[in-house]
């Protein structure tokens, strides 16, 4: 079982979607990085990133590692936020029929997984509909 | 003067209904709904619980408020299913929202008046300048033990009130707190769901606390129910908020627009807040609001809140309760609520 | 730098090996590639495998299989690029004898799944996401490619029949494999009629979990053809990485890494793709095979359905893609597969295919790639 700590580093991405924006050439990197991926520039400076946008693609998993086993069947999908950036998460609130590529869909604070009884509870985002 | 510089309400979107409750049980669908005014309620789905549902109500009470979150001094998080026995919800809460690392945090219980409690801590610190903004947040996900009464209203759901001396949407005229010891609804640890004293909930519990906070805090400013444009009851069922209104000499329509759980259910420490919520949603500046909570074990916390101008420029910049309550609504069949309540043994 | 041959191909039979144990799998293809080669001293050995230590519990192969092939003190390198281990094994061995450093070497891939659980095995091929920001989400390798391919149909109508058509055509091919851990033929309809695993794609639409290993023999060309058996040389060899997490990806629907590495190893090969007389490419889902006859530029982008709907990649058509079965019927013992791609190859090009020869064959070409195209590795091979 792993420590709390690989959580417990990402909480202001899981949190408060904490990004960084490269000084050079703008582009937002999420999570935040030490190298810009798009021009290799080294300075960024703290970004949040849009709370909403629209999905680019989506799945429905029925078959899940483990700790999502009990959750199954749930939506994941890829939005792009309204800042251009784009966002991997489950898609909550919504029944499957109603999804579809192009739907606005905006962020909500919601629990990822436990591990089990005893163990750590995991918070981070997901899309709700707009 | 301090007073709600902002305020948010946040429910979840799966319903059940009071038959679908009585039909695996066995009981009378007609006079359960009749008994208890109540039709259906609330429940949050696997991936929702207290700690999610304190932040979205936080994150809407900030939308209003329009403050910088690292200038949050206070969080206080009440609740009776709070998701860590020892781990507070307000460390995550405050984290969330971008309040940490300078800030006081506690969780707070009280059965259903744990929200009233941060109230009255967050609004007193404010007022005494040793924060400049204060939380406070009511949540539950409560659970009714399977076939019990409670069953039918054990609701979820979550409200949050931010406090500071500037750009006021509702001053604090008065507060008032009573209370007993008077063991009419409680929780052992590693208890599962609660128990309950049955008809003593009623009289010597609820009613008499609800009617001594409200006698007490109308003889401290010298008002009486005719003087207040709102009040707002604990609402464990439908009916006890209009019975304990009549005995005080309040009119139903005073009481209406705070009235939610005919359609939510009891969400415990959220029940007054949400209504309060509710009733500031429709408010006029000038109104006089009066909210009384009740919890078991047993106390009620009372307050007097005034609007201002100011509610109506914010009231709708985050959602109103009504519309969380009736939009988007996931109605359930018994077996998915069991599943989604943990209520069905699974293998370890 | 010289030329490169390969001169010994071994490979068991796949599929659910519960007698044996990762250890023995490797050692048993790797005895029948040095048999095939007729050579028995090596000088360096390069292992492919993705996740020994997630499956079972065992890292530190260098040691491990050099111990129990019997080889100490051979140095010997584990490689591990997920999915594509195998096909990166193969290039760190052509690297290591073209480069004049060591003359033979053997390169093998393994991999042993089913001592865990089917969803312990799923978080262990789930690692080759990005864990904080895909995995963290509760995605999976079907998952991944479920949304390729729902972006592919949505941007070029690429069809739920065309995506059963791949998996219909690599169980042809597998039926003539007596060494596929599938070997027989479905249809359409099975495929349409799978349960689901993640919208829109079925469990006929997924490559299996599969316990497996393949070996072959890397010399100098000058060495193989003094040799009995005829060789076959590595024209080619291409390697490129992309973004770990699909999400960063410019096109969703385009597997960038697996295009440039082609780029490579064609120009290394001095060769057009046109060129090539056939394909063993990394059909981990059918939607895969598609995307990649497109970034290989065998036909042009969202074409790729189309494609194979029209026969172009059977084994009878204008390229056909899979001759062996694939990942599909052969099964997917993740670090062995870029191997086993090369052993195929091999044999088509020395005419040892039997039924599922690829007529006139002389210029073939190995994809392997890691994750949703987070790596590539792409090879072309010539008869000599």
């Amino acid at each position: 079982m792993p420590t709390p700590s690989r959580y417990w580093r990402e909480i202001p991405q899981r949190y408060r979607l904490e990004a960084g924006k490269c000084r050079k050439c703008g582009t937002i990197s999420f999570p935040p990085r030490l190298v810009c991926p798009q021009c290799a520039a080294r300075e960024f400076e703290p970004a949040k990133l849009a709370d909403r946008g629209k999905i680019l693609t989506y799945t429905i998993i029925r078959v899940a590692p483990h700790q999502f086993e009990d959750q199954t069947p749930y939506a994941v999908g890829i939005v792009e936020l309204d800042d251009g950036v784009k966002l991997t998460a489950q898609v909550v609130d919504c029944d499957f029929a109603d999804l579809n590529i192009g739907m606005r869909v905006k962020i909500e604070f919601r629990k990822i997984y436990e591990e089990g009884q005893a163990g750590v509870i995991y918070y981070g985002y997901k899309f709700v509909p707009e | 003067m301090v007073g709600i510089i902002g305020y948010g309400a946040y429910i979840p979107r799966n319903r059940i209904k009071v038959e679908e409750i009585a039909k695996v049980w066995g009981a009378d669908a007609p006079s359960y709904k009749k008994g208890l005014m109540l039709e259906e309620k609330s429940v949050p789905s696997p991936d929702q619980d207290t700690i999610t549902m304190a932040v979205e109500a936080s994150k809407n009470a900030l939308k209003r408020a329009g403050i910088d979150p690292r200038e949050i001094g206070a969080v206080y998080v009440g609740s009776e299913s709070h998701p860590y026995a020892v781990k507070p919800s307000g460390t995550v809460l405050a984290e969330a929202l971008g309040a940490t690392p300078e800030v006081h945090t506690a969780d707070l219980e009280f059965a259903c008046k744990a929200g009233t409690e941060g109230m009255f801590v967050a609004l007193n610190l404010v007022q005494a300048g040793a924060v400049k903004y204060g939380l406070a947040v009511g949540a539950d996900t409560s659970q009714g033990a399977p076939g019990d009464a409670l069953e039918y209203s054990a609701a979820a759901g979550a409200a949050a009130f931010l406090f500071g001396k500037d750009d006021i949407v509702a001053e604090t005229l008065e507060t008032y707190s009573y209370t007993t010891d008077t063991p009419d609804f409680w929780r052992r640890e590693y208890q599962y769901y609660p128990q309950h004293g049955g008809r003593f909930t009623g009289e010597p519990a609820y009613f008499k606390h609800i009617t001594g906070a409200a006698r007490g805090i109308m003889a401290k400013v010298k008002k009486k129910p005719s003087d207040f444009d709102y009040v707002i009851f604990h609402q464990p069922n439908g009916k006890f908020p209009f019975r304990v209104g009549e005995i005080l000499g309040f009119e139903k329509k005073q009481i209406e627009p705070g009235w939610l759980v005919s359609k939510l259910g009891n969400t415990y420490s959220g029940s007054s807040p949400l209504g309060l919520t509710a009733t500031l949603d429709i408010s006029k500046p000038g109104d006089m609001i009066l909210i009384v909570s009740y919890g078991s074990g047993a106390g009620s916390d009372a307050f007097i809140f005034r609007t201002t101008k100011r509610i109506d420029e914010v009231r709708d910049l985050a959602p109103r309760t009504r519309y969380l309550l009736d939009k988007n609504k996931n109605y359930l069949e018994y077996g998915v609520y069991a599943k989604y309540r943990r209520k069905i043994r699974k293998a370890e | 730098m010289r030329d490169v041959a390969v001169v010994g191909v071994g490979m068991t039979k796949w599929g659910e090996l519960w007698e044996k144990s990762l250890r023995t799998i490797f050692v048993e293809a790797a005895l029948l590639a040095l048999e095939d080669a007729g050579l028995d001293r090596i000088e360096a050995m390069y292992v492919g495998c993705m996740s020994s230590g997630l499956f079972v519990g065992q890292e530190h192969l260098a040691s491990l299989l050099s111990d129990y092939l019997g080889k100490n003190p051979v140095p010997t390198v584990r490689v591990e690029s997920a999915c594509s281990s195998g096909g990166l094994a193969l290039r760190q061995g052509f690297i290591d004898v073209a480069s004049g450093m060591s003359d033979v070497v053997l390169v093998g891939g393994v991999e042993k799944m089913t001592d865990v659980t089917g969803c312990e095995a799923t978080y262990a091929l789930g690692t080759a996401a990005d864990q904080e920001y895909e995995g963290y989400h509760g995605l999976t390798f079907p998952g991944l490619y479920a949304m390729m391919a729902k972006a592919h149909m949505a941007k070029y109508g690429t069809t739920r029949e065309q995506l059963a058509m791949v998996a219909v055509k690599n169980h042809e091919n597998g039926s003539k494999n007596p060494l596929a851990q599938f070997p027989f033929k479905i249809t359409v309809e099975a495929v349409l009629n799978s349960v689901l695993v993640a919208d829109p794609l079925r469990i006929l639409d997924c490559s299996p979990i599969t316990d497996g290993a393949a070996a072959v023999i890397l010399c100098p060309a000058d060495m193989a053809k003094k040799m009995k058996k005829p060789a076959v040389k590595i024209a080619g060899s291409g390697q490129a990485t992309d973004t770990i997490a699909l999400s960063s990806r410019k096109d969703m629907t385009w597997i960038e890494s697996t295009h440039l590495a082609a780029e490579k190893a064609l120009s290394m090969a001095g060769r057009k793709i046109e060129d090539i007389d056939f394909f063993e490419v990394h059909d981990c889902f059918t939607i895969a095979e598609i995307c990649v006859t497109e970034a290989l530029g065998l036909v042009g982008k969202g074409r790729g359905g189309k494609a194979v709907e029209e026969g172009l990649t059977s084994l009878s058509g204008k390229f056909p893609v899979n001759p062996s079965g694939g990942l599909k019927a052969k099964g997917h013992p993740v670090g062995a597969t870029g191997v086993a791609q090369a052993v195929e190859v091999v044999k088509q090009l020395r005419g040892e295919a039997g039924a599922r020869q690829v007529k006139a064959a002389s210029l073939g070409l190995t994809q392997n790639m890691g994750g949703t195209g987070g790596s590539s590795v792409v090879h072309i091979f010539e008869a000599m």
